[in-house]
């Protein structure tokens, strides 16, 4: 029996950010929110717009311009039966509560033998070109993909910014989860009910036979149409999202560079020693006898982001950048 | 009206079951320096030593299901909220039936059953979890009360002074509770805290006192009414113990270059916590030496027992070093 086509319901990135938040807040009464400007403003990308009609101000909280203090009361929280999404406007902004994520939420469940649990979602952003210049621009994730105690979400799209905020917040460890502010507003098919992303597996955006192309968050759009590219001239791209860099589905990845036998690492954090190094190092090890070349990697220039457009667009890979790439990993000059 | 009146008996237990803890905790601590002179214990320790009277006053005005967040000398306060002797000595060689199964340590001992939420090897990184609980419990609708403890030392970190600031605008039911014994790790406290320090929380809208923090009587009954206070939602207090550690920073500062041995034997021979507390109930006739001794003589063989538990425990299996890790 078949069901008549209907047309899929779209969602700008930020509505399906807000819906997920909004749909967990009603099922369970001990997730809350905490940050700055996050009531009546609704967040300066007006993600969070009308959370704090439904919920009140005791649920949707605003707090001074205070990261590691109000981090820390999420933390304690978080330790005593809440379950707190704490929200740092801008990923650059971690660097502040660092203590507070790395050496409190990160530790407390393993230093207290497991008896103590922090459910708490930090909430943040990563994406530069939006003129922002060096300190609001940052794609920051393997900073804490680095620490063990915390699991990293990177939500490539509406689909993706739902369903792995609705499994953040139910997840019983902490979770930084890193929204691409240049997509808020991109569209996308968004189911109305409710479901979730499993962290740590990776999904197959694109299937192709002669490459694999990685690519996270904001990367898997710029895969995606260098694919196209890619396909104009023959080479059939298989663009691959893991959607958590931690915990990392490894064996995906490496599955994907055993049929094509080549592959491409592509991420917004700064290539030097950032989460493309890790995930080509794991295809290299794990599909090394079925490799034709190198693994390549590719992250934003190692260079603070500048504010100029034109300086700061050469920062950040793009399209050509990934196909050029891509088509000499094929043999193609 | 008060219960000086009306029940001197229980008044007299309530002492002597304070004077039991502070022993507890000196014992205790006495104990943690033989197990590292002889090499018995890895890594180092933090001994509360001389500082006694500021745990046990402050715990003894708590309920159990208040909440402590403690820092890097922190076994007294893990005592006074009621922890174990063998459980606590065992998370301090590393064992198994260590608080945190070996894994935390002499500096992040746990016990959320007694409403511990944790040691902090952070100076001040507890600041913002104590104000959290606070918050939780103000959401739950619960009257718990939180408990900060920090040093001197921490009045260096900003995080204190955020947290306090939010505790204030939200009328949260947590008290910092600041230990000073003036010095910073190694470093005299009049190096680095300029200014009155009362001033600082109170510039916030924390309600702030100071008190004797060698005298378990005074902060006891300090803490109490700073307790109800909170607990009737009166906001956050900040409550200053003027104290002393009569050893280093740790187990391994024995030089004490920084302080002369004068300063030492003046606060321990005038203002010993265990002393001040048994003089003062000798002398207003309600007990004699004998109730003392035989207080530390049953404080040492709970010690005794609680050291040969864990001198004997097992250590954790070596498949236990990735467990835990994720919740």
């Amino acid at each position: 029996m078949s069901t008549p086509e209907v047309a899929a319901r779209e969602l700008t990135y930020g509505e399906a950010v807000r819906e997920a938040i909004a749909e967990e807040m009603r099922r369970d009464p001990r997730v809350f929110l905490i940050g700055e400007d996050v009531a009546e403003a609704g967040h300066p990308f007006k993600v969070l717009t009308g959370l704090v009609q439904e919920f009140g101000t005791k649920r949707i909280i605003d707090t001074p311009i205070s990261e590691p203090g109000y981090a820390g009361i999420g933390v304690g929280a978080a330790m005593t039966g809440m379950r707190p999404i704490v929200d740092v406007m801008f990923g650059d902004f971690i660097t502040l509560a660092m203590d507070q994520i790395v050496n409190q939420a990160a530790k407390v469940h393993y230093m207290s033998g497991g008896k103590l649990k922090v459910p708490i979602v930090f909430r943040t952003t990563l994406g530069a070109t939006r003129r922002s210049a060096a300190q609001h621009s940052q794609s920051l994730h393997a900073w804490v993909s680095h620490i063990p105690g915390l699991k990293v979400a990177l939500p490539s799209g509406p689909y993706e910014a739902k369903g792995l905020m609705k499994t953040a917040i139910r997840d019983d460890s902490p979770v930084v989860i890193f929204e691409d502010k240049m997509m808020y507003r991109t569209k996308g098919p968004v189911p109305a009910e409710d479901y979730t992303i499993p962290f740590g597996v990776a999904e197959v955006k694109r299937a192709g036979t002669d490459i694999t192309i990685v690519a996270t968050s904001s990367m898997v759009g710029v895969a995606l149409g260098a694919a196209k590219l890619l396909e104009e001239i023959g080479i059939g791209a298989e663009v691959i999202d893991p959607r958590t860099t931690y915990p990392l589905d490894k064996q995906a990845l490496i599955d994907s560079a055993k049929k094509t036998s080549r592959a491409l690492v592509v991420d917004e954090g700064y290539e030097r020693y950032g989460v493309t190094a890790e995930i080509a190092s794991a295809i290299a090890e794990g599909a090394f006898y079925h490799l034709d070349a190198p693994v390549k990697r590719i992250g934003a220039m190692d260079v603070p982001v500048p504010f100029s457009p034109v300086l700061e667009d050469l920062t950040v890979p793009s399209e050509k950048m990934v196909f050029e790439a891509a088509k000499a990993l094929c043999g193609k000059a | 009206m008060t219960t000086r009146a009306i029940e001197p008996r229980m008044e007299l237990e309530a002492n002597l079951h304070m004077y039991r803890q502070m022993a507890k905790i000196r014992a205790f601590d006495e104990q943690v320096n033989e197990l590292y002179k002889s090499a018995k214990m890895p890594g180092l320790a933090h001994l509360y030593i001389g500082e006694e009277a500021v745990a046990v006053g402050v715990c003894e005005a708590l309920r159990r299901d208040d909440l402590i967040t403690s820092t890097h000398r922190g076994h007294g306060h893990c005592l006074a909220k009621g922890a174990a002797v063998n459980r606590m000595f065992a998370e301090l060689l590393g064992k198994e039936p260590g608080y945190c199964r070996g894994k935390g340590g002499s500096m992040h001992i746990a016990d959320p059953e007694t409403g511990n939420l944790g040691a902090n090897a952070i100076v001040g990184g507890s600041a913002g979890i104590a104000t959290g609980a606070a918050l939780s419990a103000k959401m739950r609708g619960t009257d718990q009360v939180a408990v900060c403890f920090f040093g001197d030392g921490a009045l260096g970190q900003g995080l204190l002074y955020e947290v306090m600031n939010m505790a204030a605008l939200w009328r949260l039911p947590v008290i910092y509770l600041c230990e000073n014994n003036l010095y910073g790790e190694y470093t005299p406290c009049g190096e680095t805290i300029a200014g009155d320090i009362l001033a600082r929380p109170r510039a916030l809208g924390v309600h702030a006192e100071s008190v004797d923090g060698q005298d378990v009587q005074a902060v006891h009954a300090t803490m109490r009414r700073l307790v109800e206070r909170a607990r009737r939602g009166e906001g956050p207090a900040f409550l200053e113990c003027k104290t002393y550690r009569y050893y280093g920073h740790h187990v391994g500062d024995v030089n004490r270059e920084y302080r002369t041995r004068e300063e030492e034997r003046e606060w321990m021979s005038k203002h010993d916590p265990l002393e001040t507390l048994a003089s003062r109930l000798t002398t207003q006739g309600l007990a004699d030496a004998g109730v003392f001794e035989r207080i530390l003589t049953d404080v040492k063989a709970e010690i005794d027992g609680g050291v040969q538990f864990a001198l004997s425990a097992p250590y954790p299996e070596p498949n236990e070093v990735d467990q835990d890790v994720y919740a």
